[in-house]
């Protein structure tokens, strides 16, 4: 049954929704009748105390659990309506619509260009890759930053624009949504910036869903928030709030939001 | 007694140093005892053997007058049998590899397949050669023309491939996982995966690990002799169904005679052995970080 505090967001198009959905690894329980609406051309930001499940969440949408054996999930997870995990989608294609990018900024140990050249040439892109490769670039605001050294390796590049190629990498596949499992948790607060300034950028074009520790961070930078906190007995996650970020920040309707988001929680 | 001049505790400090030194003299003994015995075998070879070494020696085949006795089909032999054996053991070891790091569920039945692996690499080099002259000599005799190069090879490609399959197991584990991810959050194959990162990451490992196929497969006697490699060869292998000779069985073969002179012979062939598998080494040294620096970019 639906949480009394998770709304079907107004006047907004839904691209991906979860009703009810359960996941187990082996006969652990991770997640438990979890609701979701993930608005389109927005920012969604996912936040929850740590083993809350906020990653595992984040991974249904783009069938990542799959590659994890012993999974089990249950409910309905949707992408403009359609099932994600009806028997006749290929988890394949479900990645080339919903991009990742990880926690770690993890680049290919190729060149800067080879990064990005790499996705696309696989989904079968066909046009020029120079081009291609130089939007991406500038999409994610590192090309002035590489252009000169575009096939030198990715690894020299500082942790900020490591990240910024993989989001690069990832746009340049072009996505109808971008997931982000806390981008910026291995970044220092400039480059942190940096990220939240593209990530305003970005919302014009694709849809995004963000897991973030850090709540001054949601705050700033997503339309949505999703609060997730373990169950009653504390043996699974869930969506527990679900609204405007406005409005979970400053008219939280649930006690457990409102602890968390003033410090008192736990 | 001051706090820095406490007089128990220095002397018992004293023993615990003495212990320390004494521990790093066993040591310094052993290396030592190591390293003179091999550097004793080497000269010795080398004062025997290096009087023997010319380019008649290199060029000719074996004869019944010492001085006219060469080492040529050994050399052609044994290359043209390592060689055949890479091209058996490499795919097949590693294309295993693969599959069970990438593709296997991990279950009881990949865990036995692990374990008895890795007792494969153990079983002595004579079970191989049976194996061979039973099933590639005697019962695919029509097709491998029975004691021949190809049996060799063959039989000498079962005999490498658990240190094949093991070296390219560890260097494939250690890709870091956050790379196959990331290639499969941009909708990738398993395959492409596996193509364009997981082997270009392990290709390194992988190729040490042939090379250490390779020098023991060089060096290796028993098995060939079994499947009954010749030790007397007056002519080049013509293909594949051509019978051979390899370096290790001509030298022992020089050995195992009376007369001083093909004693020489020996020392000379064994040089001639040992300077091949050092530039195989090195050639797979020289690869080992052409692929690193490729990866660095």
């Amino acid at each position: 049954m639906k949480p009394k505090h998770v709304d079907m967001p107004k006047n907004e198009e839904i691209v991906l929704q979860a009703e009810e959905v359960g996941l187990h690894y082996g006969p652990k329980e991770a997640l438990r009748d979890v609701w979701l609406y993930v608005p389109k051309h927005k920012i969604t930001a996912l936040i929850g105390p740590s083993g809350c499940g906020k990653s595992t969440l984040l991974r249904c949408f783009n069938r990542m659990n799959d590659l994890i054996p012993d999974v089990r999930i249950s409910g309905r997870i949707t992408y403009h309506g359609e099932d994600l995990y009806a028997d006749d989608v290929d988890p394949v294609e479900v990645r080339r619509r919903i991009g990742m990018v990880f926690q770690k900024p993890n680049p290919f140990p190729k060149s800067i260009y080879e990064n990005i050249a790499w996705g696309a040439r696989i989904n079968g892109y066909k046009g020029n890759m120079d081009e291609l490769v130089e939007r991406s670039l500038r999409q994610a605001a590192l090309w002035d930053e590489v252009k000169d050294r575009l096939h030198s390796s990715a690894l020299a590049l500082s942790g900020g624009q490591q990240q910024r190629l993989c989001i690069a990498r990832t746009i340049a596949i072009e996505p109808e949504v971008i997931l982000m499992d806390e981008p910026a948790s291995a970044l220092d607060p400039i480059a942190t910036l940096k990220i939240e300034d593209l990530m305003q950028e970005l919302k014009q074009n694709y849809t995004i869903l963000i897991v973030t520790h850090n709540m001054q961070q949601a705050a700033r930078v997503s339309d949505y928030t999703a609060m997730m906190m373990l169950s009653d007995d504390r043996k699974a996650g869930t969506v527990i709030e679900f609204g405007p970020t406005e409005q979970i920040f400053t008219r939280p309707r649930d006690q457990r939001t409102e602890d968390y988001i003033t410090g008192r929680f736990g | 007694m001051t706090t820095l001049h406490d007089t128990v505790f220095e002397a018992q400090l004293a023993r615990r140093r003495l212990k320390g030194r004494l521990f790093e003299l066993v040591a310094l003994i052993a290396i030592t005892i190591a390293l003179t015995s091999l550097a004793l075998l080497f000269l010795d070879v080398l004062y025997d053997g290096l009087g023997r070494l010319n380019w008649q020696f290199l060029t000719s085949y074996p004869s019944r007058r010492a001085s006219r006795a060469g080492f040529l089909p050994a050399i052609v032999g044994s290359i043209y049998m390592v060689g055949l054996m890479v091209l058996f053991a490499f795919p097949v070891g590693v294309g295993a590899a693969i599959y069970l790091e990438e593709y296997a569920p991990k279950n009881w039945l990949t865990d036995l397949i692990q374990i008895n692996i890795a007792n494969l690499a153990g079983v002595p080099s004579i079970i191989y050669g049976l194996l061979g002259l039973e099933f590639f000599a005697r019962v695919l005799g029509a097709w491998t023309g029975g004691r021949s190069l190809l049996t060799g090879a063959l039989t000498m490609a079962l005999l490498v491939m658990p240190i094949v399959i093991i070296s390219a197991r560890e260097a494939i584990r250690a890709v870091p996982n956050s790379i196959r991810l990331a290639a499969i959050g941009l909708g990738a194959t398993r395959w492409q995966v596996v193509r364009d990162h997981v082997l270009p990451y392990a290709m390194p490992g992988i190729l040490t690990g042939t090379i250490l196929a390779v020098s023991r497969a060089i060096g290796e006697t028993a098995p060939l002799i079994t499947i009954g490699a010749l030790t007397y060869v007056a002519f080049l292998p013509d293909g594949l169904r051509s019978q051979f000779t390899v370096m290790p069985i001509q030298i022992f073969n020089w050995i195992s005679r009376p007369q001083s002179a093909f004693h020489e012979n020996a020392a000379a062939g064994i040089i001639v052995l040992l300077a091949i598998l050092l530039s195989m080494n090195a050639l797979a040294v020289f690869l080992r970080y052409r692929f690193e620096q490729r990866l660095k970019g």
